[in-house]
């Protein structure tokens, strides 16, 4: 143990998430749901309470006093983003809804420019459905062709093929469903070799480790504000300043135009070609509370503390009998998916509840995934910095108690 | 509240399904999934005078759908497709409304527990579905969705 990740405090932290104090059922809430979104710090809420009460206005309109504030904000909050992923530029950060709309944009802009009939693109057989069907659609609209560079029995991805006719690579950076860490660099690097593009699903990835896109080299990197403890309705597109400024506008609209006659429009620069009509600026404000936040306590930090309680979790769940982990890469996050023995996945996650352990079953948005473990569902338990060993101890009595109904 | 979404015969009939298989000379038969949790199941029906005479299932599902299925095929025996119809809608309305009364649902009631659990009824109901879509004698998949 690291003395960074002894002294972090967890029960500390705690504090600063109202919503962590609750009783569930009757028991203390142990929220092991961080992968499908997490928990806001009071930071985030207040920031966001501040600005509705004193700043907001739209932006980049009015010249008034409210309209400045809200847009200085809202580019400040740009800044933040920009500094948060080591990007070049604050104008390689675009706003999107998430990391949905962030993938769909790529695919609609820059894939249908780029993307031709024959074409291949490469993704992962670990990846979300927002990774693999909006390829898809793409692929069946050009013609292309979608292959997959599949998993090992660990659920890493160690092959991956290119061919004459790759043109772009689209791969997460963490898997949600195992935990996986992709080896983003060295892929991106090969990729690149071969002219290449590469986009990276960072959603996972961005609330639990340092995310440098210019030593990744990635050309783009999508996450979502609400899994870094920020708010819902407001995600990221990071790309490379050459390729946003190639690319076309994705939707039309107020604020993407720089002239509009009937005749012709032309558009604005990016990031504002990609932002048609009133943005979520609060969510901006929020997002940009919550890496303040997360920077204060120090990522590096949050991910040495998660990778502790991995292990200790890792550990603990392996002593139950009957219960199998699904994802086992040797270079994993603070994600654990799990089979028990004669108790389906959604029984499990019911009977949980009622013990305050708040976990996902189901098959997480990878139904591939599921298919080739041979499986229709996990149950997953996803970990968090505010997470303690107790979470996990609740998580562990509560197995016993189904295993105990089910026996 | 647990114990009574898990009660003895709910979790009797998913360790130990009644009817599972494949029925020799069905006349009707239907799949259904639920893709939320990957259940899915296969029915099939045979249906002799408008009476089902004979029900069984296959698939793998969590511990109430599984136990749902292998109930419904017990009480669907002896029924006229009318008769299985009105069923399902008084158990849809055990498991959806706190006034429904349980009375002539027979061993159907154990289902009212699932009321306070609202995500999961559809996987009490999925196996009912799927005998709507045979009983419309229709081979195609159903979904819960
Ligand atoms: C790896 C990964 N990609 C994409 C998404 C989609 O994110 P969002 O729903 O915020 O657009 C998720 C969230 O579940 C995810 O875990």
């Amino acid at each position: 143990m690291t003395n960074a990740v002894k002294s972090f405090d967890a029960a500390e932290i705690r504090k600063d998430f109202p919503i962590l104090r609750q009783l569930v059922h009757g028991h203390p809430l142990a929220y092991l749901d961080n992968a499908a979104s997490a928990q806001k710090p009071r930071a985030v809420i207040d920031a966001i309470s501040r600005f509705y009460s004193s700043d907001y206005s739209n932006i980049h309109r009015g010249v008034h006093a409210l309209s400045e504030r809200s847009t200085r904000l809202y580019e400040q909050g740009r800044v933040q983003v920009q500094r948060f992923l080591g990007a070049a530029d604050a104008h390689e950060i675009v706003f999107t809804r998430g990391t949905t709309e962030g993938i769909n944009l790529v695919a609609q802009t820059w894939g249908r420019r780029n993307i031709g009939a024959g074409d291949e693109i490469l993704i992962t057989a670990l990846e979300h459905h927002s990774n693999i069907v909006p390829w898809q659609m793409l692929c069946e609209e050009r013609g292309a062709r979608l292959r997959v560079a599949p998993v090992n029995d660990r659920g890493e991805v160690e092959k991956f093929e290119f061919t004459e006719r790759t043109k772009l690579l689209a791969m997460a950076h963490i898997s949600n469903v195992l935990g996986t860490i992709l080896p983003v660099r060295e892929v991106a690097a090969a990729a690149h070799a071969r002219g290449i593009t590469v986009l990276v699903d960072g959603a996972q990835a961005a609330p639990h480790m340092k995310v440098d896109v210019r030593e990744l080299d990635c050309d783009f990197y999508v996450f979502s504000s609400h899994k870094l403890y920020g708010p819902t309705g407001v995600g990221v597109l990071y790309g490379k300043s050459a390729l946003l400024e190639a690319m076309p506008p994705y939707q039309g609209g107020g604020d993407m135009i720089r002239t509009v006659t009937f005749e012709k429009t032309t558009y604005n620069t990016p990031p504002y070609k990609f932002e048609a009509g009133t943005p979520d600026i609060a969510g901006v404000v929020g997002l940009a509370a919550a890496i303040d936040y997360v920077n204060e306590i120090g990522i590096d930090n949050i991910g040495g503390y998660e990778h502790e309680l991995l292990g200790y979790a890792t550990r603990e769940l392996e002593k139950i009998d009957g219960l199998r982990i699904i994802g086992t890469a040797r270079r994993k996050a603070a994600v654990i998916s799990f089979v028990l023995e004669g108790i389906h996945p959604h029984d499990a996650g019911t009977i949980l509840d009622r013990y305050g352990v708040a976990v996902r079953t189901g098959h997480h948005c990878a139904q591939p995934l599921m298919d080739w473990f041979g499986i229709p569902a996990t149950t997953r338990a996803s970990f968090a910095f505010y997470n303690t060993r107790e979470d996990v101890d609740a998580l562990v009595r509560a197995i016993h108690k189904a295993k105990e109904m089910f026996a | 509240m647990i114990d009574e979404l898990y009660q003895e015969i709910i979790l009797d009939h998913s360790k130990r399904p009644r009817n599972t298989g494949r029925l020799e000379n069905a006349t009707a038969a239907a799949e259904g999934f639920n893709p939320l949790c990957g259940d899915r199941l296969t029915l099939e029906l045979r249906i002799e005078d408008d009476r089902i005479e004979e029900a069984k299932f296959a698939g793998s599902g969590c511990a109430i759908s599984t136990a749902s299925a292998s109930l419904m095929t017990e009480v669907l025996k002896g029924r006229t497709k009318q008769e299985a119809e009105k069923l399902f809608e008084r158990f849809h309305e055990l498991l959806t409304s706190d006034a429904a009364d349980s009375s002539g649902l027979g061993k159907l009631a154990v289902f009212s527990g699932v009321r306070e659990f609202p995500a999961r009824v559809k996987c009490a109901t999925l196996a009912w579905h799927t005998l709507k879509a045979a009983l419309e004698n229709s081979r195609e998949k159903v979904s819960t969705e």
